[in-house]
């Protein structure tokens, strides 16, 4: 273990406080006895409870559930689909130009990639509700779930492919029962990015959500706009929560299948 | 080697009634402007152990994969018992392969990784189950069936994967550097368990390797290849004793050679290097016509050394450059001429101590007119 030198505690300090000190007022707040956000007033968990009896939240909640489930599927499929393509096809016309567009969306200002898909939608007439948010949140959840695939498919040994096809496999089925369950974990580790990514849009849900589609973050952004409550405060803390919770996952399942990996090696090494 | 009765010399290759059960015709692969298999044709008989034999990048790998149907040629036809394979899907052909990292799959044990080719046959259900017992029993692995392939040592991974691609009976194996991966003792080991395998099961082997020695040990028939093309095809030791080019007298073991021209004598050939020594003799049927320019090539162990000179047909006299000591035997290295060195592999029989003749010594090499060949090509 090296020293830990002064300077390197302080840089620690900053950067956490930086990062995650306005959260954790949030938090604190979310248990404030007083409806006034910023006199602390005592220790009450009431506005969690006031939180569950509002029917507008809940639905918004429940709204947002809904979309980030199905857009952070759909994403995944196409994501590893994609990934898998520019992995194993190897060079076929336009793979420069396939590659540049999958990824765009990871620097296209959200405002853009909004806009666009509104007149889009407007173009063929579809109605914004919960499946045009669905859509949107797919196109840009895509192309991180297709970074992830990526750089586990990279490592992949192709001869477990071939060897799969060399006893009797269909190429789908080499896909099915070989590749698909050795980069499981970073495909499920896509899916909460993608999931995570979904729940916390407030742009893009606000320019593809129509009236009977409000999501949460739509939901609390126009709340606060008429002053915060400790309400609110409440509902982020348990998103906060579910963001965590969601990310830790995806980093322990695809550190813990490693560690895993090391210790049988270890085993058999020692016979 | 792959004798099915010992008595019967195993020999398909020189009887014009046997089919092969693979043919290559005429086969050309070209990756880009690289053109890595050229215009071959090559015969492989059922049950032969036939190995594929060349430093990287000449090809055999390439030409392994056609057969595993990994790779098309880009002209030419592979037959493989009278049909076409080229357009067969490697999954629809009769073919297994042992691949160089045994890409056993992680995620399976080790008698679902076996299981995992039949269970895409047509066996019944019920039959699959013995047939894996069958294969850990023949590889020795039956306490280690519920283990995954990472915990479980190379040596046993290597049979895995052998099991694995034998599970399905295939009318051929190709193994893709078997034995690359593990130590030398292990890798002599493993020779003769696959030479036994081989036997015991009657399946084709072909097999790529760039080690000459496991090659010569476990093959029915040697292919030497070079640039895409075979340099010579033929048993362990007819590539040995009887090289067709200097290239693969090279490749294989160690050789003197020595560049000359030829003058035809009575019952055979002298071979003319140097206007101050006397020429080779060198007995044979086939003698090269006058002032033909060929290498005389002859193995170190086939050269004697002594203090004394020897009575002999070829008796060259020289001086101990340089002694490789390997305990069993010792090989010297000779100046005969102003910068030629020939190298005579000698048993130690007597203890260093005993030796009558080292550094800087001046001693008499000699061989038989039989010990050598003449190589033009």
């Amino acid at each position: 273990m090296r020293r830990f030198s002064w300077f390197n505690a302080t840089s620690l300090t900053f950067g956490f406080a930086f990062l995650y000190l306005p959260m954790l007022i949030l938090i604190i707040y979310s248990f404030n006895e007083s409806r006034l956000v910023t006199v602390w007033a005592g220790f009450s968990t009431q506005w969690y409870g006031e939180l569950f009896q509002n029917e507008a939240f809940l639905d918004a909640a429940w709204v947002t559930i809904k979309v980030a489930f199905w857009s952070s599927t759909l994403a995944t499929i196409l994501g590893t689909m994609a990934a898998y393509i520019m992995v194993r096809a190897g060079r076929f016309r336009g793979r420069g130009l396939f590659s540049g567009m999958i990824y765009a969306p990871l620097v296209m200002p959200e405002v853009i990639t909004g806009l666009s898909l509104l007149l889009f939608f407007i173009a063929i007439d579809v109605n914004r509700g919960i499946l045009t948010i669905v859509l949107a949140h797919t196109t840009f959840a895509m192309c991180y779930v297709s970074v992830v695939v990526t750089s586990r498919l990279v490592t992949f040994d192709k001869s477990l492919e071939e060897a799969a096809l060399d006893l009797g496999c269909t190429p789908f089925d080499a896909f099915r029962s070989v590749t698909l369950p050795i980069i499981m974990p970073a495909v499920v580790s896509g899916w909460l990015l993608a999931f995570t990514l979904s729940l916390d849009d407030l742009v893009i849900a606000t320019f593809t959500s129509g009236p009977s589609s409000t999501t949460l973050p739509i939901k609390i952004f126009s709340a606060v706009r008429l002053g915060v409550t400790p309400e609110i405060n409440a509902l982020s803390t348990i998103m906060i929560l579910i963001v965590t919770v969601g990310v830790i996952t995806a980093s322990l399942i695809s550190r813990g299948a490693t560690i895993k990996a090391k210790a049988d090696e270890r085993k058999a090494e020692q016979g | 080697m792959a004798q099915p009765n010992p008595n019967v010399i195993f020999a398909p290759w020189d009887d014009p009634a046997q089919k092969p059960l693979i043919q290559f015709k005429n086969v050309t692969k070209r990756f880009g402007d690289f053109t890595a298999i050229d215009n071959l044709t090559l015969d492989i008989y059922a049950q032969e152990f036939f190995a594929l034999l060349g430093p990287s990048g000449c090809g055999k790998t390439t030409l392994m994969r056609m057969l595993g149907g990994f790779e098309t040629p880009t002209e030419g036809q592979i037959f493989l018992d009278g049909v076409d394979i080229v357009p067969v899907p490697p999954n629809e052909r009769p073919v297994n392969m042992m691949f160089q990292s045994y890409a056993l799959f992680p995620h399976l044990t080790v008698w679902e990784n076996i299981a995992f080719g039949l269970k895409r046959s047509d066996m019944p259900k019920d039959q699959i189950g013995d047939r894996v017992e069958k294969m850990l029993k023949l590889t020795q692995l039956g306490k280690f069936a519920k283990r995954k392939p990472h915990q479980i040592s190379g040596g046993q991974r290597q049979r895995v994967a052998l099991a694995r691609s034998l599970a399905k009976a295939p009318k051929l194996l190709l193994l893709d550097e078997p034995l690359g991966a593990l130590d030398k003792k292990l890798r002599n080991e493993t020779q003769f368990e696959l030479m036994d395998i081989q036997e015991s099961t009657g399946t084709t082997f072909v097999i790529v390797t760039h080690d000459q020695e496991e090659a010569m040990t476990v093959a029915s028939r040697v292919a030497v290849m070079v640039d895409g093309q075979l340099a010579q095809v033929a048993t362990p030791d007819q590539i040995y004793e009887a090289p067709r080019t200097t290239y693969v007298a090279d490749f294989i073991g160690d050789v003197n050679l020595i560049a000359g021209k030829s003058s035809p004598v009575d019952g055979g050939m002298d071979v003319h290097w140097d206007d101050n020594q006397p020429a080779i003799h060198v007995t044979t049927d086939s003698p090269l016509s006058a002032r033909t320019a060929c290498h005389f090539a002859i193995r170190p162990e086939k050269v004697s050394i002594s203090a004394e000179k020897p009575d002999a047909v070829n008796v060259m006299k020289g001086k101990i450059i340089d002694i490789a000591y390997l305990g069993n035997i010792s090989t010297y290295h000779v100046e005969i001429a102003a910068g030629v060195i020939f190298k005579a592999q000698a048993t130690n029989n007597r203890r260093l101590s005993r030796r009558t003749y080292t550094w800087e010594d001046e001693v008499y090499l000699s061989w038989t007119d039989t010990a050598g060949v003449v190589l033009t090509e």
